[in-house]
């Protein structure tokens, strides 16, 4: 009782400078970001480019799994949405394969409304099934989806793929036929579409972090932490479990778009389940719930394989790809993040993104509140 | 009449495969509520064993060490991993099983690389003629053989203090340890008795007309995971009927795809996929599995 009397009787705490808080991090990784293409080559923008089209998946998956606790084998079936949906709006039709012909712009906003309309019609399953088991019924996604990928072959080109139409934007096309010189760096596809990703990416990124941080977000969390809680509060639980689910989906499907226009070709067999499973080793190794975690573990997945092959040479164990070597790359990558995700969920539950977290504060200690004088 | 028939004694033994790993799948769950997505990884390191070491003790004795082997590396798995991480979520306790299905599958496709591996099996491509029904010998020892296991199995869930002990913790684990049942090992057992039973799924899933174990072994097991979901994940009896009808749908569907031209080539491999798909539709809990109610 008196606690509450003396703090009534203090004055109102005005902090004495208010700092305003510029976001100091992602603008300097931005920029830093902006500059890549001027140093580095082709080998490392496009691998920097799967980087970006993995990560804005990963803000999808991580937004389903990470925020919500609904496991999701499926997201490779959205980015095989995404993907082959941008071919068949922005392709020509031929003499075999049919395509609508629309610019490459409408072809990616409708590639992503395709995926999320796939994952609309999901919804009956998404919304009632909880956690794992979504995760088990999800995987019939997968099969079902190659199944229709190596079939349909007027729309897909079964088992050879399709090749992707050149992403343009008012006439700017993104390849490297148009000759574009900056600052004496000439400028191929890879640096164009290394801005665009970069774009994309930082709009996916914005708005995730929005959904997260708002109420959608809060319910999302109030879910995955206690399901008849968050009911009781009024949260409803099946119409968010849903819309959680297409908006992952369409998160995917615009990573599937990014993934083609750097492939140039989609090909079913990319599509597997192996995708499904880096994209969930992805969140786990960055960091579940939060956008930033899902960024850092696709920068982690997606580079390490390549990281691998490029330095093969140097390494103890890993034998260059094609030397009949005992461990190539992209196997030793396939077990070390394989037991990066277990030793990750064991000792870092909260990913690599907290370990960050956690080095911060070690440098710079978080300043103590002043001790209130009473 | 006949190919019918055929095709449905085909279905029944691979289906009664299907359940024997499912029925794995649902013990993990119902002691340790970790949905074990390794699955397919420990039925490979069974196969694997068996088909690397019955040129030096026998087909019978290299059943004996692949059962032994993937007994001793799901209860690795249990001690190593699961255990360390019972207090987390369900949903990362099964990614963290993905993780090591990544290692395991990595490491064991590595391991078999292109090559076709015989299991070295005493029934070979024999068979077996009833009337004008040929059905292959392999078929019927799988039907035989899955059958004495999940009767087994199913009364030492019953009667015996194992199974006891194992259906008191699925209803309260809790209550359970304060009774005095070790949770520790009532989950290790689980594990290691679903590694056992997945080794021996391997044998038929791979022995004739199956051209022998390869690296897409697991992909054929994963049918597995339709199977318990869509009898329900915390039910014996629904990994049995999911089992049954993962097996009968790709059976009948692979036998007569020639009439279901339009729906694509290997519909059968898809199949039970869709089928789950339907069900869960229908049963969100699965056929068999006990809905979700909660006291608030």
């Amino acid at each position: 009782m008196s606690d509450t009397l003396q703090v009534q009787d203090q004055p109102a705490v005005i902090p004495a400078r208010r700092r305003i808080r510029l976001p100091l991090a992602p603008v300097l990784v931005f920029l830093i970001l902006m500059i890549i293409p001027f140093y580095a080559d082709g080998f490392w923008l496009q691998t920097g480019l799967f980087a970006m089209a993995a990560a804005v998946g990963a803000i999808g998956l991580n937004l389903l799994t990470g925020a919500t606790g609904q496991l999701s084998m499926g997201h490779a079936f959205f980015l095989a949405i995404g993907a082959y949906g941008y071919v068949y709006f922005a392709a020509d039709s031929s003499s075999t394969l049919s395509g609508l012909g629309l610019p490459p712009l409408v072809a990616m906003v409708l590639a992503v409304a395709l995926s999320g309309v796939a994952g609309l019609l999901f919804s009956p399953i998404s919304g009632r099934l909880s956690g794992v088991n979504l995760g088990i019924a999800t995987l019939a996604l997968i099969f079902l989806g190659q199944h229709v990928l190596f079939n349909a072959e007027e729309i897909t080109g079964g088992v050879n793929g399709r090749s992707v139409p050149v992403f343009e934007l008012f006439g700017f096309a993104f390849d490297g036929t148009t000759p574009l010189t900056v600052l004496g760096i000439p400028f191929g596809g890879a640096e164009k579409l290394w801005y665009l990703g970069l774009v994309v990416l930082a709009v996916a990124a914005y708005f995730a972090t929005g959904v997260l941080r708002s109420r959608p977000g809060r319910a999302l969390n109030a879910i995955r932490d206690h399901r008849i809680a968050a009911g009781v509060m009024g949260v409803p639980v099946a119409r968010y479990r849903a819309s959680v689910f297409v908006l992952s989906s369409m998160y995917g499907g615009l990573a599937g778009v990014l993934v083609a226009l750097a492939f140039q070709r989609t090909v079913p067999d990319y599509f597997g389940i192996v995708l499904s499973l880096e994209y969930l080793a992805m969140i786990v190794i960055g960091g579940l719930g939060t956008a930033q975690g899902a960024i850092l573990g696709a920068l982690m997945v997606t580079l390490l394989p390549q990281v691998l092959t490029r330095y093969s040479d140097s390494l103890p164990f890993v034998a260059p790809p094609g030397s009949g070597g005992t461990l190539s790359p992209s196997i030793a990558a396939r077990f070390l993040y394989g037991a990066a995700v277990v030793g990750i969920v064991l000792f870092l539950p909260g990913g690599l993104l907290s370990l960050w977290a956690r080095i911060r504060t070690r440098i710079i200690p978080i300043p103590r509140k002043k001790e209130s004088n009473s | 009449m006949t190919k019918l028939i055929e095709l449905i004694v085909n279905g029944l033994a691979s289906g009664a495969i299907y359940a024997l790993i499912a029925l794995g799948f649902v013990v993990i769950f119902k002691a340790t509520e970790v949905v074990n997505f390794a699955h397919a990884s420990l039925l490979l390191v069974g196969g694997y064993v068996i088909a690397i070491s019955h040129d030096r003790f026998g087909f019978w004795g290299a059943v004996l060490l692949g059962v032994a082997a993937a007994a001793l590396v799901g209860a690795i798995i249990e001690f190593g991993v699961i255990r360390r991480a019972r207090a987390l979520d369900q949903a990362v306790v099964a990614i963290a099983t993905i993780g090591i299905d990544i290692v395991l599958t990595s490491e064991l496709t590595r391991r078999i690389g292109s090559q076709t591996l015989a299991l070295g099996d005493p029934w070979g491509d024999r068979l077996v003629h009833f009337g004008a029904v040929t059905i292959p010998l392999t078929r019927i020892a799988a039907l035989i053989c899955a059958s004495v296991l999940i009767t087994v199995f199913l009364l030492a869930f019953k009667y015996t203090s194992w199974g006891v002990a194992m259906r008191a913790v699925a209803e309260d684990g809790e209550t359970a340890a304060l009774m005095g049942i070790r949770l520790g090992r009532v989950s290790l057992g689980a594990w290691a008795v679903a590694g056992g039973l997945a080794a021996v799924a391997a044998i038929f899933l791979t022995v004739f007309p199956t051209p022998g174990l390869d690296r897409t072994t697991s992909v054929a097991a994963l049918k597995a995971f339709p199977a318990a979901i869509l009898g329900g994940l915390d039910s014996t009896t629904g990994a049995l009927a999911g089992g049954l009808i993962v097996g009968l749908t790709e059976s009948l569907m692979t036998g007569y795809q020639s009439e279901l031209a339009f729906l694509g080539r290997g519909i059968g491999d898809v199949a039970p996929y869709a089928v789950m798909v339907l069900i869960l539709l229908w049963r969100p809990a699965g056929l068999f599995g006990t809905r979700e109610s909660a006291r608030v």
